[in-house]
């Protein structure tokens, strides 16, 4: 499918097609000092001219000089706020005079939704959860319900943030598949007083997109266009504000759940679960069975929950993972290394969200470096002493005994 | 094998499964009566709440009063006299379930900021007693505010400054069923976050207990843009140093830090631990 | 210009969450039987409602047990594979939910999701000898792994059964134990942490029997439930006797929600110990177990 070129006016031409086919539009929008999602009435909702900056623990909203729809990256909260919502009742039960109960709930119709402005790394991040929650023997049905009436605007990011590491995690800055249609926004600075105006590249993922577009207007986008969005995005790709080397990374985490670094972070961190809440993929939940006061009804509630609370890993005796250390190392190893045994993909998409939104300021890519650059070290030392002695041609430790 | 046999019914037994309906007795101690009045304001519920249960005794809603035992005692105010220290006991003693309701009852209270009063950083209610009372002589009080669970032993504990009326009638409803109450001890960040609240720390650069704090008021203060005062307490295991640390560096000093920790929970052992911890480096 | 044809029929059905297969609804079972172990356990019979159709179970798998308005919680299936229409299920006090569960009668419901999770290796254990270790409340969840092995007697080498317990009256299935240890081709060893009344058998921990018993380590398969405590030195005992770690397999315990690998409580690594577990090779979690908080 050809790329097209599109003027700033269509986003409305776009928001309006995809009401018209019934979906709850949802988009960035400026709420209480921040870039959130939320539900939009048009395209003018969208936080024209506005930008963020990032940093560990740290998010303040700036305007720009021109007037982008999309000249930020991401939020406080992640898609699956609506995909796999905070809290969900599961079902209702109530009691009957045999000492019997029944369920009432029958089907639940779930919201169709139209995400505008999903970035790279969050359409990665929500394929990670549909092989979390779609790709085993058991399905979650309402996310698989949500999740197949979801339809995804996502936007390449030409400006990465402060906090972003997509390019390491190589899920952005360009959007590869997992979605609809596709724009990279591109837009000139401001001259004169004069703010400029964007326009956008439209690429098309579906037939659900591209049944879309005679209603988008348009044309077809010239090469030398579609080479400066090209441009921009290679350009991009070298200018995020964090990196993570992933070469070895897993194994490096599974050979250190042992390593004394990891009192660094344990030191810090609040036991808050900011991060495994802003995080677009984290998905622990839980699940509470609470009555009403006559205990006639019953109903099952889930909740998200955080690797960081004791109750997650209570078993009757006490919580399996009592200290902050190991409910620290047991969310970074998960993220990074262990999410690939449980589900065949890594855990993070590199959005910058855990970063960013800790209270305390903690860097994932910070401290998975010096737990790597550590475990490199003591694979190196061990190898020096078991390298063969010349006088009695064997080694002087024991690799398979040193931990 | 052991023969079949059919169970027995067993004093673990729901109230709802044996058809009485379990008295409730309403008791206060020092306090404002903030969080008695939540359980008046719980009105919908209010109703449904009279039908399960025998209102006993509750003298904020009603002077008529019935003897006990009573299945259920809700205790409101913190131990500040000889008098009190003594009640809880016969409290406890004819209550079946004793669930203490506030920060007053769980933590101490407000009242509790004489425990930290004296000049070397003990007990003292003198200086209090004189800059409130024209006659403090005429007091007869103790020289600490303490939690119940100091006195008796306490089946369950609801935080709150003031208690949460969603989170009253679940502890009611899990009592008369038999079933531990769902009540969270995790951070209020989690409960922040699962509204949909922009953090306040991160985004606006303003100190905020909330990581520190049990989750159970809902949000409230950050869905308004306010750090959170710690009203729930400290929640199951908070990092107090490396908050402060942050504190510090969002540019509150020792004296704000050491306000934000001695509020209504200060005698909460994180809290104090903390503060006092900052009063011994200082000096 | 950017209108739409008027005539655009594009409406498509609002998505639907359909409850039928939803792993997460509990079909409501009734209490069929209900024996009182000994002081603190307890074994329920369950029959599934009408039309509902009890699918089997494999030895060491789960079901998700829920009492209207309490709770769930995840109890492994004691009874015999073979016998259908019936679930079998033994546990322990420890909480509410079991402790409501203790309170049900003959006839009341009592919700039912499963069964989960993997199974002991009955079938790969064939023509091997079979080493059944269990401590306290672990010898529920190899009852059926037993049952399997003597329906099928002939299909196996020795087979062994070493049991620790509290006490002796904390000993699970007291009668059964009598009639295995009267089977000439089980055997079954014994020991209680404490000795009471007049017991004359073995005392302490289960790791000296693991040490004594007549192992032969080439031919025998390992199937170990108890306290974590116990796998751990069990299996160290197992691994010094020349057992391979890959012969050896152990049921681990975890936080569990979902029971179907959604909610992350049961993680412990790489695993998933709804899903990939309960019942591993202790190969697979060795380094985990040996580490601690993971």
């Amino acid at each position: 499918m050809a790329v097209r070129r599109l003027e700033a006016a269509a986003l409305d031409a776009l928001f309006g097609a995809l009401r018209r086919r019934g979906y709850t539009l949802v988009g960035p929008t400026l709420h209480d000092g921040a870039i959130v999602y939320d539900e939009l009435d048009g395209a003018d909702q969208l936080p024209i001219g506005w930008t963020e900056v990032q940093d560990a623990g740290h998010y303040r909203v700036v305007r720009r000089d021109d007037d982008a729809r999309f000249g930020y990256t991401v939020g406080p909260y992640a898609w699956k706020r609506y995909l796999h919502p905070p809290a969900l009742r599961l079902w209702r039960a109530e009691r009957d005079a045999e000492g019997g109960f029944e369920l009432l709930d029958d089907a639940h119709e779930v919201p169709r939704y139209a995400f505008v402005g999903v970035r790279p790394c969050d359409v990665a991040a929500i394929a990670i959860q549909d092989r979390v929650f779609m790709g085993g023997a058991h399905v979650d049905h309402d996310y698989q319900a949500r999740r197949a009436g979801a339809f995804i605007v996502a936007v390449n990011c030409t400006e990465p943030g402060g906090t972003c590491f997509c390019a390491s995690m190589d899920t952005g800055p360009k959007a590869r598949a997992g979605y609809d249609l596709l724009l990279t926004e591109i837009v000139e600075p401001g001259r004169n007083g004069q703010r400029a105006e964007p326009v956008y590249l439209l690429e098309v993922g579906s037939e659900r997109g591209e049944e879309l577009l005679s209603e988008l207007g348009g044309r077809p986008a010239r090469d030398d266009e579609v080479a400066e969005g090209e441009r921009r995005l290679a350009e991009a790709a070298d200018k995020m504000g964090r990196t993570l080397d992933t070469h070895g990374l897993a194994d490096a985490l599974r050979r250190s759940l042992d390593n004394s670094r990891w009192d660094e972070p344990a030191a810090r961190c609040l036991a808050c679960g900011n991060c495994t809440l802003a995080c677009p993929t984290c998905f622990c939940n839980t699940v509470e069975d609470t009555t009403d006061l006559t205990g006639a009804f019953a109903e099952r509630t889930r909740r998200w929950d955080s690797c960081f609370t004791h109750d997650l890993s209570y078993i009757h005796g006490g919580p399996v993972r009592v200290s902050l250390k190991s409910r620290y190392r047991q969310w970074a190893t998960h993220k990074l290394g262990t999410w690939m045994e449980q589900f065949g993909t890594s855990g993070c998409v590199g959005c910058g969200r855990c970063i960013t939104w800790c209270p305390a300021a903690i860097d994932l890519t910070e401290e998975v470096a010096a737990i790597a650059a550590s475990a490199q070290a003591r694979a190196t030392r061990r190898q020096a002493r078991v390298a063969p002695s010349p006088e009695t041609g064997k080694g002087v430790g024991d690799a398979a005994t040193t931990r | 094998m052991a023969p079949l046999v059919s169970a027995v019914s067993r004093t673990a037994d729901p109230f709802v499964r044996t058809g009485k309906r379990p008295t409730l007795a309403v008791w206060k101690f020092a306090s404002c009566d903030g969080c008695q009045l939540t359980l008046l304001d719980c009105e919908d519920e209010l109703l449904a709440v009279a039908g399960q249960v025998d209102v006993a005794y509750f003298l904020e809603a009603s002077s008529a009063t019935v003897e006990g035992p009573y299945d259920v005692s809700l205790v409101e105010g913190s131990i500040t006299t000889a008098h009190d220290a003594k009640r809880i006991r016969e409290i406890r003693e004819m209550s079946g379930k004793l669930v203490t309701i506030g920060a007053c009852a769980t933590a101490g209270g407000i009242q509790a900021l004489r425990n930290f009063a004296g000049p070397d950083g003990g007990p003292d209610v003198s200086a209090y007693a004189a800059a409130v009372y024209a006659h403090p002589e005429i007091l007869d009080t103790l020289p600490t505010s303490t939690p119940i669970s100091e006195h008796v032993f306490v089946d369950f504990e609801l935080r709150g400054c003031p208690i949460d009326k969603h989170q009253l009638l679940e502890v009611v409803s899990a009592t008369l069923a038999g079933r531990k109450p769902q009540i969270p001890n995790y951070s209020l960040c989690l409960e922040c976050k699962r509204s949909g609240a922009v953090c306040v720390m991160v985004a606006h650069g303003q100190p905020c207990l909330g990581p520190a704090t049990q989750a159970g008021c809902g949000a409230i203060c950050p869905n308004f843009s306010r750090g959170c005062y710690g009203c729930f307490g400290p929640h199951e295991g908070p990092n107090m140093p490396a908050l402060g640390d942050r504190f510090a560096e969002l540019g509150v000093d020792a004296d704000g830090w050491l306000r934000a920790l001695r509020t209504y929970n200060a005698y909460a052992g994180p809290f104090r631990k903390e503060a006092d911890h900052v009063e011994r480096t200082r000096s | 210009m950017l209108q739409p044809p008027a005539d655009r029929p594009f409406a498509p059905p609002p998505a639907v969450a359909a409850p039928d297969l939803d792993p997460m609804r509990t079909v409501p079972f009734r209490v069929a039987g209900l024996h009182v172990d000994n002081e603190d356990t307890f074994t329920l019979e369950l029959t599934p409602p009408a039309g509902h159709e009890l699918a089997p179970f494999k030895p060491g798998q789960f079901n998700m047990l829920y009492v209207f308005g309490v709770g769930e919680v995840p109890i492994s299936i004691s009874g015999d594979p073979d016998r259908p229409g019936v679930l079998v299920h033994t546990t322990r006090e420890v909480g509410a939910v079991t402790q409501a569960m203790r309170g049900l009668r003959i006839g009341d419901a009592i919700g039912v999701r499963g069964p989960f999770g993997s199974s002991w290796p009955v079938e790969a254990a064939e023509g091997r000898d079979v080493v059944l270790i269990a401590g306290g409340i672990g010898l529920p969840p190899l009852r059926p792994a037993l049952y399997h092995v003597l329906a099928r007697r002939e299909r196996y080498g020795r087979v062994m059964l070493l049991y620790g317990a509290r006490t002796p009256e904390d000993m699970m299935f007291p009668d059964e134990l009598a009639k295995w240890r009267a089977m000439f081709d089980l055997e079954v060893h014994v020991t209680v942490d404490r000795a009471t009344g007049n017991w004359r058998g073995n005392v302490g921990v289960v790791t000296p029997l693991v040490k004594r018993a007549p192992i032969d380590p080439r031919r025998t398969v390992a199937m170990i439930c108890g306290p974590e405590i116990m796998i751990r030195f069990a299996c160290q005992e197992l691994a010094r006797r020349g057992v391979s770690p890959q012969d050896t397999y152990v049921s681990l315990e975890r936080n569990m929600k979902c029971a179907v690998g959604l909610c992350g409580h049961c993680q412990v690594g790489g695993h998933l110990v709804c899903r990939d577990g309960p019942v591993f090779s202790y190969d697979q979690v060795e380094r985990l177990l040996d580490q601690g908080e993971v």
